[in-house]
C-alpha cells in the first residue's frame, strides 16, 4: 500500500507546505507500513526534487509538460498515477490547489476525504484523525471507514519534520485532459508574501482609522518578512483587499507568529486565527478581550508602538 | 434559467462551541442557527442574477432533518423562489455531495452555487465533490461570477492572487465574501417573511448516499495561559521575548 503526495511548486520551486505535506506522508507512511510517493507536474528541476530528500521521500514521479494546471488536472494526473501504484492514501496540502483537487480525486477514486487534518493517525484500524473543525472552535476525532482516503491537511499544524535520505525521480507522462475550464489569465501578488502559508502575520484593525495609516503595518511586515491580514470590517470598508480578510468568514490562518493591531478580538476573528502558535496584541484599550487569547500584550497606541517596535527588530536584524 | 443554491446550516457564528454526550455530539441547546455565511453571498448573487434575467428560477436545497426548516424559510423570505430539503442527516461532506448530485441528476439546473466552505465542519468539499460527481466544472472559492447566455466568466482564488477563466454552463461555484458584497446583503423584510410562508419547501427523501466517516468525539482547544503584558515604552523586551522564549523571530 502506498501513500501518494502531491507536491506544489510556485514557477518550480517546491512550496514550503509542499514539504510539510510530504513530511506528513513519510509519516503517515511509516504509521501504516507503507510507502511514500511523491508527484511533482510540470517544469521542476532535478535539484529542486532532490530538496524532499530533506524530508524523507525516497521516490518522486515527476510528471512533464502541463504549462497550465488547474485542480480538475491535478485530480486527473494524480488519479491516473495513483491507479498505476496501488495508492490507497493521497496526501493534499490546505491550499487551493489541494482544496480543489482533494475532493475530485475521492470521487474518482471512491475514496473518503478529511480536510483540515493536524495530525497523523493515532490509530490506523480504523484510520482515527484529528481535524480542525467550527473554525478553530473546535477538533474533531474522525474515524474513517474507506480502504482508500484523501487527507487535506491544515497548513502549518503538522510542520516540516528533517530526515535525510536519497531521492529516486521517474520522469513519468500523464494526459490530465480536462478542458472543461478556460483559462483566461492570473494576477498574482509575486512579491508579497502569501497570506495561506505565511509564517508571520501582522494584522490590523479598525483601530488604525484610515486606510492611509497602513504604510508602518507594511513597514513591520517587510521588516519581519510577514504578510498582512486585517479583520472583517477593515476589508468590508474597503480599507484593504478582501484576500486580507481573517477570521470565521474570511481566511482560517495558523502562523507561528500573529501581531494583531487595533483589533478587538470578537469571536469570528479569534475563530480564524486563534490556532496561531504565538499571539501578540497591541491595543489601546487594556479591556480589549483579545488579551485574553494573546500571548504578549503591549497597551499603547499603535501609532506610537509600531513604529517603534518596528525599529527594535531592525536593529536585532542588523 | 435555473439556479440552486445549496445552503448548510450552522452555529451563529457568535457561538461559544462546546460539546455534550462525553464530547460526542455539539451542545446545540440555545444555540442559533443561521445560514452558512459562503452561502447567503451565494444567494445574493443568485438573486442579483434572477433580477437581470427575468424568468430565472431560484430553489435553495439543504440537506438536513426538520429542524432546519426555519433557516430554510429564512432563504425564501431573503427572496428564493422555492426550497427542497433532503430528509436525512448530514454527517459526510460526500454523504451531501452524493444527495444533492442524486437530486440535480433527476431535476438538472444551469448554474448551482453552493459555499466555498461550511463553517462548522470546515470541509470544503461539497463543491468540488459535487462537479466531479455531474462531471461538470467547477470553481471555488469564487469571488466573481458573470453569465452570458449559456458562458459563464468567472474569477477563482488561487494562492496570492486570482484567475479569470470562462467555462459552459452547467457548473458549479462555491461562493464566498466577493461573490457580492456585504453590503449587498439582504435583511427578510416583513412581507418577505410572510411569503417565505406559502412559497414551496419540498421534501424528498434522501437516496441513501453512503457516508464515509464519523466523527468519535470532540475536543476543545486548551485555554492560553495568560498573557504576558509588556510595557509600551519597552518594546525591546517584546521582541526579547519573540525571539528567545517564543522562538518566533
Ligand atoms: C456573521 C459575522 C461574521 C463575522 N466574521 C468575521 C471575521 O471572519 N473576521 C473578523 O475579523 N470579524 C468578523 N466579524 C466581525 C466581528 O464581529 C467584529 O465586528 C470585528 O472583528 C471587529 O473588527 P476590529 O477589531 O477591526 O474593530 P473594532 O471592534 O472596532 O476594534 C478596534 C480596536 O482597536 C482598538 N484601538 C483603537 N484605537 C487604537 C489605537 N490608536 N491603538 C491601538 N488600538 C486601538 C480599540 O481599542 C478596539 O479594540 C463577523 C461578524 C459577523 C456578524
Ligand atoms: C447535529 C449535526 C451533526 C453533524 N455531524 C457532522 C459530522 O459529524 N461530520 C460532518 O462532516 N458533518 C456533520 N454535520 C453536517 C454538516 O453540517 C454539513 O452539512 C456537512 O458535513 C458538510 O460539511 P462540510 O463542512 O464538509 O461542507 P463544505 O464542503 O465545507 O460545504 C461547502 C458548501 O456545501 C454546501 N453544503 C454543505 N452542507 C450542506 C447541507 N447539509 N445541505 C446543503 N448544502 C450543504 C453549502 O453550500 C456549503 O457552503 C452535522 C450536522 C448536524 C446538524
Amino acid at each position: 500500500m502506498s501513500v501518494l503526495v502531491y507536491i506544489e511548486h510556485t514557477n518550480g520551486i517546491i512550496k514550503k507546505n509542499a514539504l510539510e505535506a510530504a513530511s506528513y506522508a513519510v509519516a503517515y507512511a511509516e504509521k501504516t507500513n507503507g510507502s511514500a510517493l511523491g508527484v511533482t507536474i510540470g517544469n521542476v528541476s532535478e535539484s529542486e526534487i532532490k530538496k524532499l530528500g530533506n524530508v524523507g521521500l525516497e521516490k518522486v514521479f515527476n510528471v512533464g509538460g502541463h504549462d497550465y494546471l488547474n485542480h480538475q488536472k491535478v485530480a486527473a494526473i494524480m488519479a491516473d498515477v495513483a491507479q498505476k501504484n496501488n495508492s490507497t492514501t493521497y496526501i493534499f496540502s490546505g491550499s487551493s490547489e489541494g482544496k480543489g483537487a482533494g475532493p475530485r480525486l475521492a470521487v474518482k477514486m471512491g475514496a473518503g476525504i478529511v480536510s483540515e487534518v493536524i495530525e497523523v493517525p493515532s490509530s490506523t484500524s480504523p484510520i482515527t484523525l484529528v481535524k480542525k473543525a467550527f473554525s478553530g472552535k473546535g477538533y474533531a476525532n474522525i474515524q474513517l471507514n474507506h480502504e482508500k482516503n484523501v487527507i487535506v491537511l491544515s497548513t502549518n499544524a503538522f510542520g516540516v519534520h528533517e530526515k535525510s535520505v536519497d531521492v529516486h525521480i521517474e520522469n513519468i507522462s500523464s494526459e490530465g485532459n480536462d478542458t472543461s475550464l478556460t483559462h483566461q489569465s492570473f494576477d498574482r501578488d509575486t512579491k508579497g508574501i502569501s497570506l495561506p502559508d505565511a509564517e508571520l502575520v501582522v494584522s490590523a484593525g479598525r483601530g488604525l482609522k484610515g486606510a492611509e495609516n497602513w504604510g508602518m503595518i507594511e513597514e513591520l511586515a517587510e521588516t519581519l518578512g510577514a504578510a498582512t491580514a486585517c479583520s472583517k470590517p477593515v476589508s468590508d470598508i474597503g480599507w484593504r483587499g478582501h484576500h486580507e480578510h481573517v477570521g470565521q468568514t474570511g481566511i482560517a490562518i495558523s502562523p507561528n507568529l500573529y501581531i494583531a493591531i487595533g483589533i478587538s478580538g470578537a469571536i469570528q476573528h479569534l475563530a480564524g486565527v486563534s490556532s496561531s502558535k504565538t499571539i501578540v496584541v497591541i491595543n489601546i484599550d487594556p479591556e480589549a478581550p483579545f488579551f485574553k487569547a494573546a500571548d504578549y500584550g503591549i497597551i499603547g497606541d499603535a501609532f506610537e508602538v509600531v513604529p517603534k517596535l518596528n525599529a527594535a527588530i531592525k536593529a536585532i536584524k542588523g | 434559467m435555473k439556479i440552486l443554491v445549496c445552503i448548510s446550516s450552522v452555529p451563529d457564528t457568535t457561538t461559544k462551541i462546546s460539546f455534550t454526550n462525553n464530547n460526542t455530539a455539539l451542545q446545540s441547546n440555545g444555540v442559533q442557527f443561521i445560514i452558512n455565511p459562503n452561502d447567503e453571498f451565494g444567494l445574493t448573487k443568485a438573486l442579483h442574477i434572477k433580477e437581470a434575467n427575468p424568468g430565472t428560477n431560484v430553489t435553495v436545497l439543504h440537506v438536513g432533518p426538520n429542524s432546519s426548516d426555519p433557516v430554510i424559510r429564512k432563504a425564501l423570505a431573503i427572496g428564493a423562489d422555492d426550497a427542497v430539503r433532503i430528509n436525512v442527516e448530514a454527517i459526510d461532506p460526500l454523504q451531501v455531495a452524493g444527495e444533492i448530485a442524486h437530486y440535480v441528476k433527476a431535476n438538472p439546473y444551469d448554474l448551482i452555487i453552493t459555499g466555498k466552505e461550511s463553517i462548522d465542519y470546515n470541509g470544503a468539499i461539497v463543491a468540488h465533490a459535487l462537479g466531479e460527481m455531474l462531471g461538470i466544472p467547477s470553481v471555488s472559492p469564487c469571488i466573481g461570477l458573470s453569465i452570458n447566455g449559456s458562458e459563464a466568466s468567472l474569477t477563482g482564488v488561487v494562492d496570492g492572487g486570482k484567475e479569470e477563466l470562462t467555462a459552459s454552463l452547467p457548473i458549479v461555484v462555491g461562493g464566498q465574501k466577493g461573490l457580492v458584497e456585504e453590503k449587498d446583503l439582504r435583511i427578510p423584510n416583513m412581507r418577505g417573511i410572510m411569503q417565505a410562508r406559502t412559497k414551496p419547501l419540498n421534501v424528498v427523501e434522501a437516496s441513501g448516499s453512503k457516508e464515509a466517516q464519523k466523527v468519535v468525539n470532540y475536543d476543545t482547544p486548551a485555554p492560553k495561559a495568560a498573557c504576558k503584558i509588556v510595557d509600551a515604552n519597552n518594546v525591546d523586551e517584546l521582541v526579547r521575548l519573540l525571539q528567545n522564549e517564543a522562538k518566533v523571530i
